[in-house]
């Protein structure tokens, strides 16, 4: 309890509470996260089970318009899937992979940058001059490369399966040197001050040392670049799905439901791609909304404003 | 280096041999620290005194071999309790630092982690030394808390370093010093980031403590009036040698080097009321420009035509100091 009213007291809650886009943000990113994530125990049906579609529903407009029916408030797919029921699987998706990438970049990036910056030395070097080398390849590149790889090496039918841990790890090691360099630049900073000094004059370990004392030290601009990376993993496998290495249509992403849609455009059924594009525009606006305002709220220059 | 002859033997703490350190840098290596020797006995009190420059700090780091690169311990030892720990892998000088020697360093608002309870941080310091428990931990901080009267130390605990006072802070570095009762706290300018008040206050503190506890003291610092209160003897430095050493009443009443003897006429309380200050003229020569003979000569007062070709070395005088110069 008394952490709880710490928390409800703290400065951090103050400043959000008076700032409007913030909130507006945070709730419509909560929106997406609960509609995404109870999508199995609200969605009207399942599109994983083929049982349940029917084809003679396919291409069905919204229920606003003539020829709508109210079982698809949003359409239907060429396939005669739920548009909703999609797009919130859909969500889903896209948010774990989103995630999912994230952690694993930020593992990835933050124990290298970690021992990058404290170790110093040929260590550092060699390391920084790998993450050079992974941020000369661009994220699509070394996923397409890998994806087509897979893909061809496990076949499309077994590939479906391991789709999500793929993506993850493809855009997961793809950007990791991003939170390696802003990692090891707040260590180098951070190596310098009186306490980590102190803290080797106790007889602590390296290890311990970096792990208690630096990182916790450095974990301000990880906290901002870790929301534009979540938006941007996301936005990536989008990418990725719309060129065809991502999610199957068979359990689809945002993105793998846009290019569902855009073969159908120009006949006409606009909703399939329209839907899951405002979906995915919503939830990156509101990311970035929020981590701008975590970036500003974080930098105490700005307070004085 | 015989100071205390009757003292010397099974007591003796310390024992630094031809220290000399070096930095590599782009325009040489370059020696820092220069052949100093001293010797600690159990409980005693040493004041390291001298410039900004002089080599005090990096002295201090070389005990507890924690000079970071570019520099290096060039050559000497340092014996701590008959054992040479300058030449100890870094996995057993671990051991010894924290918990048989520890540093208290100048400034309290930074050498607490900003982001730890000192009760973590002080738990840390013991559970890295010694296999207890956190309660058993706990336990020895609150103890020690109480011993650098922190009140209500339970509460304190559980607090982080920007809910102290610059004073509170410095007492809590010490009460982490001496969490594992050390024999040897090395202190580097523990006063310095203090107003004069709590100085006062922290320096009563550790003399007690290391009177008490019966531990060894390296005092760092330029200040010679808080030296003569704390400390039994006193090494003056003077770029990277130490110039005269010896008892600490012997060295303020009747200095002999000249560069000491301008340090004691500097104090504010040596002169009659209203009369200027003195000083020294000039400033202490870099690593780089060192002048040839005595480093103290472009400075100066009793320059003999000696002191620009050779290098004077310590010796002891009759009233028992030990001082490097040509003209005493």
């Amino acid at each position: 309890m008394g952490r709880l009213k710490l928390f409800r007291e703290s400065f951090f809650v103050y400043s959000f509470l008076r700032d409007p886009v913030a909130i507006g943000s945070f709730i419509m990113l909560l929106f997406f996260l609960i509609a995404g994530f109870s999508a199995p125990l609200t969605a009207p049906t399942n599109p994983y089970d083929t049982a349940q579609i029917d084809v003679m529903n396919s291409e069905m407009p919204p229920v606003w318009i003539p020829g709508g029916s109210p079982d698809f408030p949003l359409g239907t797919d060429a396939q005669g899937r739920d548009m909703l029921s999609t797009i919130l699987y859909g969500t889903r998706v896209s948010v774990l992979i989103g995630l999912g990438a994230v952690a694993l970049q930020a593992f990835l990036g933050i124990s290298l940058g970690l021992i990058s910056g404290y170790t110093g030395g040929r260590v550092d070097s060699i390391l920084m001059r790998v993450a050079d080398v992974q941020l000369s390849f661009s994220t699509y590149m070394v996923a397409i490369f890998l994806g087509a790889i897979f893909q061809t090496a496990l076949g499309v039918g077994y590939y479906e399966d391991v789709a999500v841990p793929f993506l993850i790890i493809v855009i997961g090691l793809a950007e990791w040197p991003q939170y390696a360099r802003t990692v090891r630049a707040s260590v180098l900073a951070e190596k310098k001050k009186e306490y980590v000094e102190a803290a080797r004059v106790i007889g602590l370990p390296a290890w311990r040392i970096m792990w208690r004392h630096i990182l916790p030290n450095t974990m301000t601009p990880v906290l901002v670049i870790s929301t534009v990376q979540v938006a941007n993993a996301i936005m990536s496998e989008a990418a990725l799905s719309f060129i065809g290495l991502g999610m199957p249509v068979t359990k689809p992403s945002l993105g793998s439901l846009i290019k569902s849609g855009f073969e159908y455009i120009f006949s006409g059924s606009w909703w399939i791609t329209l839907f899951p594009g405002l979906v995915l525009i919503g939830l990156i606006l509101a990311i970035n909304l929020l981590g701008d305002w975590m970036r500003d709220f974080l930098n105490p220059k700005l307070y004085k404003n | 280096m015989k100071i205390q002859p009757e003292h010397q033997g099974e007591d003796k703490l310390l024992e630094v041999q031809d220290l000399t350190v070096k930095f590599a840098l782009r325009k040489g290596i370059l020696p820092a620290v220069n052949n100093v020797s001293f010797t600690l006995n159990r409980g005693e009190r040493l004041g390291l005194v001298g410039e900004s420059g002089a080599g005090k700090s990096v002295t201090g780091f070389a005990l507890l071999n924690l000079i970071s690169k570019p520099g290096f311990i060039d050559s000497g030892k340092v014996l701590f309790g008959g054992r040479d720990i300058s030449a100890l892998k870094d996995d057993e000088m671990r051991k010894i630092r924290g918990d048989r020697i520890s540093m208290i360093f100048q400034d309290p608002m930074m050498t607490l982690n900003p982001v730890l309870t000192i009760g973590t941080q002080m738990v840390e310091t013991i559970q890295a030394h010694r296999n207890i428990s956190r309660a058993e931990a706990e336990r020895i901080c609150l103890d020690k808390l109480r011993k650098v009267y922190i009140p209500s130390p339970e509460k304190r605990l559980t607090q982080y370093p920007h809910e102290f006072s610059g004073g509170m802070r410095q007492r809590i570095v010490i009460a982490i010093a001496l969490l594992l009762e050390p024999s040897l706290i090395i202190a580097d300018e523990p006063t310095t980031a203090l107003d004069v008040t709590i100085q006062a206050e922290i320096m009563d503190l550790l003399l007690e403590l290391c009177e008490v506890h019966n531990m060894g003291l390296i005092l760092i610092t330029h200040d010679l009036a808080v030296v003569s209160q704390v400390t039994q003897k006193i090494a003056v430095m003077y770029a990277g040698r130490i110039i005269e050493m010896g008892l600490t009443q012997e060295i303020v009443t009747n200095p002999l080097h000249p560069y000491t003897q301008g340090l004691i006429k500097a104090l504010p309380q040596a002169g009659p009321r209203g009369a200027r200050l003195n000083q020294i003229p000039g400033i202490m020569p870099s690593l780089y420009n060192m002048p040839s003979g005595c480093a103290f000569n472009p400075r100066c007062t009793k320059k003999l035509p000696l002191c620009c070709e050779e290098m004077p070395t310590l010796s002891s005088r009759e009233s028992g100091s030990l001082v490097a110069c040509h003209c005493v």
